[in-house]
């Protein structure tokens, strides 16, 4: 079987967001680039069922410029064993899954995180299944394989359920496929200069969307403060004053 | 023309967030000219179906196939899709939650259309159709565009207030008519959450971190949890350590919640964890360290100790509810 991880480069979580250009664009200065967090936690997993022989290769795909290179060396260095990049600015998520459909063909089983912690478009993922055809599971929390086939642990709203579900597939992951993500040692940092980053040409893909500028929340006005040993007051705020209760 | 809203079910009612999307689709509507038509999957009773037209449904297609229970993202796309062209749906709302989720962007490509998700309110225009969501996890708003003649959305929950808008309602028993071969998941096992408020329907959440320092630790706040009719939280070393289950871990990789009010027990409130959390109405903190970041987040605030505060808060709610 054939495994693909779908990468995404975005901010470090503790980045402090900023814009430019009249706020038209996010400030990339000083930006430090990471692995989106839940296709951190895919790649663990493709990690634990290569170990365990589902698969003999990861390979791992990303849609960006030059500038994500460093966390596809990153996710070589966890353990992938081939990366590839098509250069392009990743317009929005259509005109990515339609770059990923024409990387992801032969796959068995592509996971997708459940969205990327900088636009959240929750987007790629199932799309890219259907452009490809194939079947998708999202919310996915869990995954086994015994023998080729598939159980799929996935979150439902008011509950969980397991599933069997055929190849190829899409599974779109969240917390729970893995629990901490694997961090590169310096054995695979070495190694991971010489693994194969391939660099294709984008398909031409039209966008179907386009950010026309951000704004920062308002600041927040300054917290009310009652003392510990007055919690009766507190109550007393929250159904007088805020009159949440 | 129409906007097509996707109301789900659970176990043959609606709830809260479908009253708030059919009220979404009717403001669209409005500013649109069209009108709205409502898609049930599942055993809904008429009577149900037709509550959807207080809010401003003018039709109802009702589709009884129990082979959708399976919750297939293929078939489900296709039985939307398919809805919305016979509707010719302009816009097609649905929930920004599991299901909503895994079908919108299946939808959006079966019909040429952009997509935005976890869209807040109504549309700040329509023509050009331009709508604003949060973005980098809460920490700032866009404004995006969508070019397509057709636009999906997955509407976010708690961010348009339900709207009474009697209009009369036809229910139509409608089959998208999808093959068999299209329903490729298998369900071997469902567990459903019973007898507690779900966090995504919580109007309070009750949420405990680190600082209480043990799962043996959570009875007050289970207590006070009950008293409020709350939802239960944690944060995420909370259920890493296996405290509390991977259900109730909020924040940037766990559920982002918007409650009117968000009980913040033993929690430092880092940028992880606030991604999850600060849409909710109001915030209360209780943390002995008074430079703990969740008080630049907090509207109401306790240093102190959580289990000198959390039986005070217990008797409090009690005298209130008794008052
Ligand atoms: C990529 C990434 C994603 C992450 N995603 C999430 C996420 O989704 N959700 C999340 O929560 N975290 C997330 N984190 C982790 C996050 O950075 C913090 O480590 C975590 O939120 C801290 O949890 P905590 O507040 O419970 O614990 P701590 O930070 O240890 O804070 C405990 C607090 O309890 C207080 N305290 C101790 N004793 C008492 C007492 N008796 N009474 C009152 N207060 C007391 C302390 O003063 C302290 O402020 C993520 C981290 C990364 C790197």
């Amino acid at each position: 079987m054939k495994i693909l991880v779908l990468i995404s480069n975005v901010p470090d979580t503790t980045t402090k967001i900023r814009f430019t250009g009249d706020n038209k664009s996010f400030d990339t200065n000083g930006v430090q680039w990471i692995i989106n967090p839940w296709d951190e936690l895919a790649l663990t997993r493709a990690m634990e069922l290569k170990e365990a022989g589902a698969f003999e290769t990861i390979t791992v795909a990303n849609v960006g410029t030059q500038i994500t290179e460093s966390t596809l060396r990153k996710a070589l260095a966890v353990g992938a064993d081939e990366a590839i990049r098509v250069d392009a600015v990743p317009q929005d998520a259509f005109f990515v899954a339609s770059q990923l459909a024409k990387v992801a063909e032969g796959y068995d089983v592509i996971l997708a995180g459940i969205e990327a912690s900088d636009y959240n478009g929750a987007g790629v993922g199932g799309m890219l299944a259907e452009l490809l055809g194939i079947n998708s599971v999202s919310a996915v929390s869990g995954l086994e394989i015994e023998n080729g086939a598939l159980k799929v642990h996935r979150d439902i709203d008011g509950g969980s359920q397991v599933l069997s579900v055929p190849t190829p597939v899409v599974l779109i992951v969240q917390k729970g496929i893995a629990i901490e993500p694997r961090i590169p040692a310096m054995r695979g940092i070495m190694m991971a200069r010489k693994k194969p980053l391939n660099v294709i040409a984008p398909v031409d893909a039209e966008s179907k969307t386009e950010f026309l500028g951000f704004e920062l929340p308002a600041p927040k006005a300054a917290c009310k403060m009652v003392e510990e040993d007055n919690a009766k007051e507190l109550i007393r705020l929250l159904h007088e004053e805020a009159k949440v209760l | 023309m129409s906007v097509l809203v996707y109301t789900e079910n659970w176990d043959g009612k609606f709830k809260k967030l479908s009253y708030e999307m059919v009220s979404l689709a009717s403001a669209i509507a409005k500013q649109m000219g069209i009108t709205v038509t409502a898609l049930s999957i599942g055993h809904v009773a008429d009577d149900e179906l037709k509550s959807l037209g207080k809010y401003g449904a003018n039709k109802v297609l009702n589709v009884q196939d129990n082979r959708f229970e399976s919750l297939d993202n293929k078939a489900l796309a296709d039985a939307v899709a398919k809805a919305a062209s016979k509707e010719g749906a302009k816009v097609i709302i649905l929930a920004h939650n599991n299901e909503g989720k895994a079908i919108a962007p299946r939808v959006s490509v079966k019909l040429n259309a952009g997509l935005v998700s976890g869209v807040i309110g109504t549309p700040l225009s329509v023509n050009p159709f331009v709508v604003r969501k949060k973005v980098f996890t809460q920490k700032a708003f866009a404004n995006i565009q969508i070019k397509s003649d057709i636009r999906v959305l997955t509407f976010a929950q708690n961010s348009f207030e339900i709207v009474e808008n009697n209009v009369d309602t036809a229910v139509e028993v409608y089959d998208p008519q999808i093959a068999d071969g299209e329903f490729n998941t298998k369900v071997l096992d469902t567990h459903k959450i019973t007898g507690k408020v779900l966090l995504s329907d919580a109007e309070i959440v009750v949420s405990g971190g680190r600082g209480m320092k043990g799962p043996e630790n959570w009875g007050g706040l289970e207590e006070l949890g009950e008293l409020l009719g709350a939802g239960m939280a944690c944060s995420r070393p909370v259920s890493d350590e296996g405290w509390r289950s991977h259900e109730e871990h909020v924040g940037q990789t766990g559920k982002m919640i918007a409650p009117n009010l968000y009980l913040a027990f033993g929690i430092s409130g880092a940028i992880q964890h606030l991604g999850g959390v600060s849409s909710s109405k109001v915030i209360v903190a209780v943390n002995k360290d008074p430079e703990a970041p969740i008080f630049e987040a907090a509207d109401y605030g306790i240093v102190g100790d959580a289990f000198k505060v959390i039986p005070q808060l217990i008797e409090a709610v009690k005298e209130m509810k008794t008052a």
